[in-house]
């Protein structure tokens, strides 16, 4: 498929800039990254209520947390491996336990940051967020849902993870899609089988049922943006009328999107699964493609599930 | 120099004696938590409740009030101890200190406990919080004051310093640190385990306005805390000399009463010293 291809960091600057004008209590954070996250327009546009904290992620987050007990609506951004691992004790105790209302904005999540290697690309993030009691976690499928996320997120009170990407990414909504958080939105009906994406691997999955309809299989795509709080009704509706699903991810298949859908199907309604992510071992330098290709995010990689998943139906 | 006559500061550290008497009471109520450290920074937080602070207990939410942050969570005993004497809860409550369905939490927890600003228990956190508050302060052309009491162990922590730059950084001068200087951490000596000193040029060498005192001399943690709030374009930190388990004479400079409750004996001996009824 001829997809648009956006940035969704672009669309975080401006939904940014956008929240200055309608919030005076809103204030970002930033770690030395800022023209990288673009938190650098909100900088630019609002001078006095940007705070770059330089390289001290932990510091960052701790100072969130004293600006959101003080009544501001904080957002803090730095790489997604700086603005999790890096600091855990800090969203611990200080945003997720108290409830504290930061919305922590990565981007240069996963794989896809390709030529800087595994030292920068995280694939453990969504496990680390999920877990954490009070944290809510969204991976945004594309450039414009990463701007009605952002904006949704400034008025929705609490700890957020929202988790973006360096590369530019195929463009599956337009501006009229609605963000809700509790609902996953299904972007193709089927009935055979069910695809579950998130982020950059919905793209994949509409791709991969329409290879897959070439061999009469229908399949159902959902874009589950919001890992946690995590839609099982849409997840249990797919299971029973499909019977048959598999996840794709830009993460480690250790407790990733696919863990969290697999506990609802456990728990609820089981019919055969299959992951597609990444396996348990850390990335390395490349182009995007050429790692995508290698960690098994490539379309094929989805229709061959899909096919292991059919076998198994009954 | 603002003079206070004899029987204002004779007041305070008899609140001061209460607060320690609070305090072992609930640890040894409880069967854990840590006296050390409580007793060691109890005047810092008596002065503070009882007379530096603009504050309103039967307001907690307050906005123009000045805001408290203890980064050394683990001396909360203490904290909750100021916090009901002052009125933000019954004094009664504080022997439901770490039970189950308590609002007194082990470490203090600002969900729970009327009063407390920030969550902490995580050392190092609370600082750079209240950097965040004075931020925030600063934004809004609010006049309040933020104080932090930091442990010396808490200056292991390398957070402790990113928060030191970022509040010279951010001339934040509307923040005061007092350092409850006790000279102890869990393991040991300050200076065995990992050596502070010279803890005054580091704090100096990072932009602070940097006061030295007796951490249990009422008057020196007023007129100091008097001086940091004339100090412009820089924060302060006050360095407070103390004696950890300040006030019971077994647990003074015993290392071992950093995190552990005193048996009956021991209870009823510090409860004698700090002249309770024991």
């Amino acid at each position: 498929m001829n997809w648009k291809m956006e940035s969704q960091r672009k669309q975080y600057g401006r939904a940014l800039v956008e929240l200055g004008k309608e919030h005076k209590n809103l204030v970002v954070l930033d770690a030395d990254l800022s023209s990288s996250t673009r938190t650098a327009d909100f900088a630019a546009a609002f001078p006095e209520r940007f705070f770059n904290v330089g390289i001290a992620e932990q510091n960052m987050m701790d100072t969130a947390a004293g600006l959101a007990a003080s009544g501001k609506i904080v957002f803090a951004s730095t790489f997604a491996v700086f603005g999790t691992g890096r600091c855990y004790d800090q969203i611990r105790q200080s945003i997720a336990y108290p409830k504290m209302n930061v919305k922590i904005v990565v981007s240069h999540a996963g794989i896809t940051v390709g030529g800087d290697g595994a030292s920068h690309q995280i694939i453990e993030d969504i496990a680390l967020m999920r877990v954490l009691p009070n944290m809510r976690v969204v991976v945004p499928v594309d450039s414009p849902e990463t701007y009605r996320v952002v904006k949704t997120m400034a008025t929705t009170t609490g700890p957020c993870y929202v988790r973006i990407g360096r590369a530019d990414v195929p463009t599956v909504t337009d501006e009229n899609t609605k963000f809700e958080m509790d609902q996953a939105p299904v972007m193709r009906e089927g009935k055979d089988v069910t695809l579950i994406g998130c982020g950059i691997m919905v793209s994949k999955c509409l791709e991969a049922a329409e290879e897959l309809s070439k061999h009469g299989v229908d399949a159902r795509v959902v874009n589950l943006h919001t890992i946690k709080p995590i839609d099982k009704k849409t997840i249990v509706r797919a299971a029973r009328e499909t019977g048959g699903v598999v996840t794709a991810e830009e993460h480690s298949v250790t407790m990733g999107m696919g863990s969290a859908v697999a506990m609802v199907l456990v728990e609820n309604f089981h019919v055969p699964m299959k992951r597609v992510g990444i396996p348990d071992v850390f990335g390395e330098s490349g182009a995007c493609d050429e790692l995508m290709d290698k960690y098994g995010l490539t379309v094929d990689n989805i229709v061959e599930a899909a096919h292991d998943v059919l076998k198994r139906k009954k | 120099m603002e003079v206070y006559n004899g029987e204002f500061i004779r007041e305070l550290e008899a609140t001061a004696k209460k607060v320690r008497r609070d305090a072992i009471q609930m640890i040894y109520e409880a069967g854990s938590g840590h006296p050390g450290g409580s007793l060691s920074a109890a005047d810092i937080l008596t002065a503070l409740y009882f007379h530096i602070m603009k504050h309103d207990p039967k307001r907690p939410d307050w906005p123009d009030r000045d805001r408290f942050v203890l980064s050394k969570g683990h001396a909360a005993p203490a904290l909750y101890a100021v916090l009901a004497e002052s009125g933000y809860f019954p004094v009664d409550e504080l022997h439901t200190l770490r039970k189950m369905g308590s609002r007194l939490q082990g470490h203090p927890c600002m969900q729970k406990t009327p009063g407390v600003e920030m969550s902490t228990g995580s050392l190092g956190h609370g600082f750079p919080a209240g950097n965040g508050m004075a931020l925030a302060a600063k934004l809004d052309r609010k006049l309040y004051r933020i104080y932090v009491i930091c442990g010396d162990g808490e200056m292991d922590v390398g957070e402790t310093w990113e928060a030191a730059m970022l509040a010279s950084h951010y001339k934040l001068d509307n923040i005061t640190v007092y350092v409850d200087r006790n000279k102890l951490q869990l393991d040991g000596p300050t200076e065995k385990i990992m050596s502070l000193e010279p803890l005054v040029d580091k704090w100096k060498s990072f932009g602070w306005h940097v006061i030295e005192i007796n951490g249990h001399n009422m008057k020196e943690i007023i007129h100091a805390t008097n001086e940091a709030k004339g100090v412009k374009g820089k924060p302060t930190v006050i360095i407070c000399h103390t004696i950890k388990g300040k006030g019971v004479s077994y647990m003074e400079g015993a290392v071992h009463f950093h995190g552990k409750a005193p048996n009956k004996q021991e209870y009823e001996q510090a409860m004698k010293e700090l002249g309770g009824g024991g």
